[in-house]
């Protein structure tokens, strides 16, 4: 193990500086919930490690005007949960965030951790791709935003260039009508990864027909997926149980998983078909209470 | 022996227990919080490798590199002849035991140890273990019992010979055991109904959360001191002691707090390391397993094999059971088929029994004892198969378990007939219970199973120090796992007399109390305690000496009421009741300190059993289990201390529950462990778990003066069948196979309903 240089700066563009003049590997440290056990466990071995919990953007949770909101990518669950708004508008984003870990974990887990991971299995990611929620990405070139689909890109592996970093994400307004719900397959009730997660964020009319619908699949390929055939098996419907049926084939079709420790083939891809259905039941729900 | 004592001062309150402060605090020192002036560390490097030949070992550029101190090889330690040695109530076999702690022609299995390093620090170490080249030759592995015991399986030990049945070539059976009682043929002819079934269990490990953790000191003189976590000081002096080729007597090993050991701390792994390493390098080296050797290196329990036929008559009485129980040993032999294959009927008077054990070397990490050492095993296929009886049959579950109990005067199956035993109440009580009857909603179920445990009793030594203020020092010599210095320290307070405050008992190292067998067997409590009520009642009787002298009386003029000297009637004199203070205060000029001792081999044990019901809720489409509720009722003797007792029989619970649902090992092709961690060695985390009601049920065992049986191990038995009969009686599948995961009870579930979608 070599030794560390720790930095702790205070704004986005000295930590910009830092990652893009680093001569080895260089880390970005939020909560620390994955990194200190990589570091801990001899899977990483960084040359500099940069703390971002100092820079105020990081930290901050709000709700601006419009409705949206602007969430630091270093705020930790325990934190989000404090905004009552926050929780009633996003539950499904707010209880994937809850399922990160224990409560000692939730008191540091980020979501920009959680998606910069880039484990197939986070549990906020498929919330937040269905949420629409996009990151806010400093870096050397400046600033740009993408879809948070877009950062992971394989096991371990973000599409984030030399020197860049998540600032923020932007969750969008909540529509009217809409609900969104998450669900994941754990063996126990937690501190386990999820054999499948499922993210649903749906719109409901009047009369209770899906006007628009985004479905999201964690751990049943090297990403997260973001399903469209199975958004397409209940847009127009009630979700009557044809439509659910269909919305479990979609889901199933989708799935590329690998047989490991935590699951086979055979099992994550039933499971995903069967928590698709479950979460859109629930996210409807959401919206029709609305 | 008296077993007559029935009214207790002391004896069944829920007193806070001695070490209690300690350990909330963090003050405790628990394996790992030793250090030395000067000490080293020690690694060690382990085999990748689940079966290879061991060619040759370079450690130079090991030795060469800046603060490595000693390096050390199976070449440090002498070999040890073949043969089974008494260590204690323990056979062992140092051959084997030598192999274990550091591989020597062979490496047997992934994590296996094959040399050591000590450094000036640990990240020096691990550097070094990078440096030693092993010239490794890899040979083809086995795991599984059934296939480590097919023709043409990858052989262990070419040089095995078993025992108990005749081998015809090279093979892995270590041994065969036979066990029968009656006339089988003739049992299951006069059955009407007859049931056979085959079952597997998983390996598991105990799952303690403190890893092995010691530090060794070798002086310059030879002399040797240890501080480790350990079930048994004597049982670390002993061994290390052989391995190392020293005398017992100049090893003086300490045990520090443990956290937990379950029977996975029985044994040794780094303590002859350490030691070799300190006397090769003049200096203290502490060693640490991380999680992920405890779990490729140290001890699980066997997995098992077996398969069972069962016959009875229409109106409940089971006539015969035979059956043929597999388990596997690890890489040397020793699995607990033994008592797995007197376990396995225990609980029912069964006149004609055929069970047949076969112990198998594979390649996995040698098997320690675990809770109960191979009763959970054969009992999950017994209590299965008796449940599909009570099923074929009409019965409820619990009325055929009654119709067929053991009792007092029953011949069991593995020999013995049983004295005064409390199974039938334990039934009795689970049939009483709310829990029994209460309702269940949809895809619920419920599922019972019982269990029965030897208890041990063994050699057991304890000393009574009476201070001069009049309090009380308890020194006993097992370390407390579960709450046995709080037991000990009433039964002493019950003895003199005095408050159970004045009475401070510890456990001494191997160099201040004489030997004591491990703490195991659930005989602490038991047999311990014996040794501390006669050790109590020596004092006892030496402060009735002093009475007698002050009060110039004959001493049988004396005797002890309440924690005060008193004439045994007026013919004595008319004297002042004197205080244990009093007496203490005065002990100079009547004679010297008061010390109570008793040494013993206690004997006289009383089996234990349980009973257990467990509710559970399937999700038809995931799989998923949810334990609804789970009441545990057991036959303690007399509980001591009922917080004690009850955590053990929650505690037993809860760690059957895990191998019933989710714990497994899982190794790659090459025979490698893949999950070596409590992320993927699923454990039940708290919120698995509802509060486990618990019914303490207490027919005093005769042998001991309170009535003590022992509690530790029993409740480990019935959960893997009371869990598959509840899933059974939920789903209507008959699950065979542990552990019963999300996507096996799925799979199973998938197949029965695939008949029903094709009507
Ligand atoms: C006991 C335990 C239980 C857990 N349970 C779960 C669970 O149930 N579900 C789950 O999904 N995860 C779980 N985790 C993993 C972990 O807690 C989450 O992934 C968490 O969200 C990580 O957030 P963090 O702030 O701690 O990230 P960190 O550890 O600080 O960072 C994680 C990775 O992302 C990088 N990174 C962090 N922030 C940024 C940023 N803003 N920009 C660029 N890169 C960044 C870091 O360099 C690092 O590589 C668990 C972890 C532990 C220890």
């Amino acid at each position: 193990m070599q030794s560390v240089q720790f930095e702790a700066p205070g704004t986005v563009e000295q930590a910009v500086a830092l990652l893009a003049g680093a001569t080895g590997d260089a880390r970005v440290l939020a909560g620390g919930t994955d990194l200190l056990v990589q570091l801990r466990s001899h899977l990483v071995d960084p040359a500099l490690v940069v703390d971002i919990k100092h820079i105020e953007e990081t930290r901050t949770l709000v709700r601006n005007a419009d409705g949206s909101y602007t969430i630091g990518s270093a705020v930790a669950g325990a934190e989000a949960h404090e905004n009552a708004q926050f929780v009633a508008d996003w539950p499904g984003v707010m209880e994937a965030w809850d399922l990160i870990g224990s409560t000692q974990i939730q008191g540091r887990a980020s979501l920009g951790g959680n998606l910069c991971n880039a484990s197939p299995a986070a549990d906020s990611v498929p919330a937040m791709i269905v949420a629409g929620m996009t990151a806010n990405i400093a870096g050397p070139g400046g600033r740009r935003s993408v879809p948070v689909g877009e950062v992971p890109v394989a096991p371990g592996r973000t599409s984030l260039a030399n020197g860049e970093f998540v600032v923020s994400f932007t969750l969008p307004a909540r529509p009217a009508g809409g609900g969104d719900a998450y669900l994941r397959l754990i063996p126990r009730t937690e501190m386990d990864i999820a054999v499948v997660g499922c993210g649903v964020a749906l719109v409901l009319d009047g009369g209770g027909t899906v006007t628009s619908a985004r479905v999201s699949l964690g751990a049943v390929a090297p990403t997260v997926l973001l399903v469209e055939d199975a958004a397409r098996a209940i847009i127009g419907t009630t979700l009557d149980d044809d439509a659910l049926a269909a919305l479990d084939a979609a889901c199933q079709a989708a799935c590329s998983p690998i047989n490991d420790k935590r699951g086979t083939i055979v099992y994550r891809t039933q499971v995903a078909g069967v928590l698709a259905r479950r979460a859109a039941r629930i996210a409807a729900e959401r919206a029709g209470s609305r | 022996m008296t077993g007559e004592k029935t009214e207790f001062k002391w004896v069944g309150t829920r007193a806070i227990r001695p070490d209690g402060h300690d350990k909330v605090t963090g003050r405790a020192k628990f394996g790992s919080d030793f250090a030395l002036p000067g000490m080293l560390q020690g690694r060690v490097l382990r085999s990748p490798h689940a079966h290879a030949r061991i060619r040759s070992i370079d450690t130079s550029a090991a030795e060469a590199l800046p603060g490595v101190k000693g390096v050390i090889t199976s070449a440090d330690f002498a070999d040890q002849s073949s043969e089974l040695a008494a260590a204690g109530e323990a056979l062992v076999n140092y051959r084997d035991m030598v192999r274990n702690v550091m591989a020597r022609e062979k490496a047997l299995y992934d994590g296996h140890a094959v040399a050591a390093v000590a450094a000036t620090s640990a990240e020096i170490a691990e550097a070094a273990l990078e440096l030693i080249s092993v010239d490794y030759e890899v040979l083809d592995h086995v795991i599984d019992v059934d296939l480590a015991m097919e023709p043409g399986a990858p052989i262990l030990d070419e040089e095995l010979e078993p025992a108990g049945m005749e081998a015809s070539g090279p093979t892995n059976i270590a041994k065969r055991v036979d066990f029968d009682l009656g006339d089988v043929e003739e049992g299951f002819a006069k059955a009407e109904v007859v049931l056979e079934r085959s079952y597997t269990t998983a390996a598991v490990h105990q799952g303690y959360i403190e890893p092995h953790a010691a530090v060794a000191s070798v002086s310059e003189d030879g002399q040797a001191q240890i501080w480790c976590c350990t079930q048994g000081q004597f049982m670390v002096r002993a061994y290390t002691a052989r391995l190392c080729g020293m005398e017992t007597s100049q090893i003086r090993v300490t045990p520090s707090e443990i956290g937990g050991g379950f029977g996975g701390k029985t044994v040794v792994y780094l303590e002859p390391l350490a030691t070799a390493l300190s006397r090769k390098t003049g200096r203290p080296v502490k060693m640490i397993m991380s999680r992920e050797e405890v779990f490729r290196a140290s001890g699980p329990t066997s997995a098992g094999s077996m398969t069972y036929r069962i016959g009875a008559t229409r109106d409940g009485v089971i006539t015969a059971f035979e059956g043929t129980i597999r388990l596997e040993a690890g890489a040397f032999p020793g699995s607990p088929v033994q008592p797995a294959c007197m376990c396995a009927v225990a609980p029912y008077d069964i006149k004609n029994v055929r069970l047949t054990g076969y112990d198998v070397v594979v390649n996995r990490p040698k098997v320690a004892a675990y809770r109960a050492p191979g009763a959970p095993i054969s009992a999950f296929g017994a209590e299965s198969i008796i449940d599909e009886l009570a099923k074929e049959l009409g019965f409820d579950p619990l009325q055929l378990r009654l119709k067929n109990a053991a009792k007092q005067g029953t011949k069991a199956a593995y020999g013995p007939t049983f004295r005064r035993i409390g199974f039938e109440e334990t039934v009795e009580e689970a049939v009483a219970s709310e829990h029994y009857s209460a309702p269940l909603g949809p895809n619920q179920g419920r599922g019972v199973a019982s269990g029965f445990w030897f208890n041990i009793g063994g050699e057991s030594a304890a000393t009574v120090n009476i201070t001069e203020d009049g309090t009380a020092v308890v020194v006993s010599g097992n370390p407390d796992i579960g709450g046995s210095r709080a037991s000990l320290a009433l039964m002493a307070a019950e003895e003199l007399g005095i408050d159970y405050s004045k009475v401070r008992p510890i456990v001494g190292d191997t160099s201040s109390v004489g030997y004591n067998f491990l703490t195991g067997g659930s005989r602490v409590t038991f047999a311990t305690g014996l040794a501390v009520v006669e050790a109590a009642r020596d004092a006892v009787r030496q402060l009735c000496e002093r009475a007698a002298k002050i009060w110039e009386v004959e001493s049988d003029g004396v005797i002890w009421r309440d924690g005060h000297a008193v004439p045994a009637s007026s013919n004595v004199g008319d004297f002042e009741p004197l205080s244990l203070a009093d007496i203490a205060g005065q002990s100079p000029k009547t004679g010297g300190p008061i010390c109570g001792h008793n040494a013993q081999n206690v004997q006289g044990a009383g089996p234990g059993f349980a009973t257990h019901i467990c509710d559970v809720e399937v999700d038809p489409e995931t799989g998923r289990v949810t334990i609804l509720r789970y009441t545990a009722v057991q036959d303690v003797g007399r509980a001591i201390h009922p917080s004690y007792v009850e955590g053990q029989i929650q505690g037993g619970a809860v760690q059957g529950i895990g191998w019933a649902l989710n714990e497994e090992y899982i190794y790659n092709e090459r025979g490698q462990l893949e999950n070596p961690g409590f992320l993927d060695y699923r454990i039940p985390v708290a919120s698995d778990l509802p509060m486990i009601e618990t019914v303490v049920v207490e027919v005093p065992n005769d042998r001991h003066p309170y009535g003590v049986r022992g509690v530790g191990e029993v409740p480990i038995v019935p959960p893997m069948a009371a869990v598959a009969n509840a899933i059974e009686n939920a789903t209507g599948v008959r699950m065979e196979h542990l552990p019963m995961s999300p996507p096996r009870l799925l799979a199973a579930l998938d197949a029965a309903r695939l008949p029903e979608a094709a009507e």
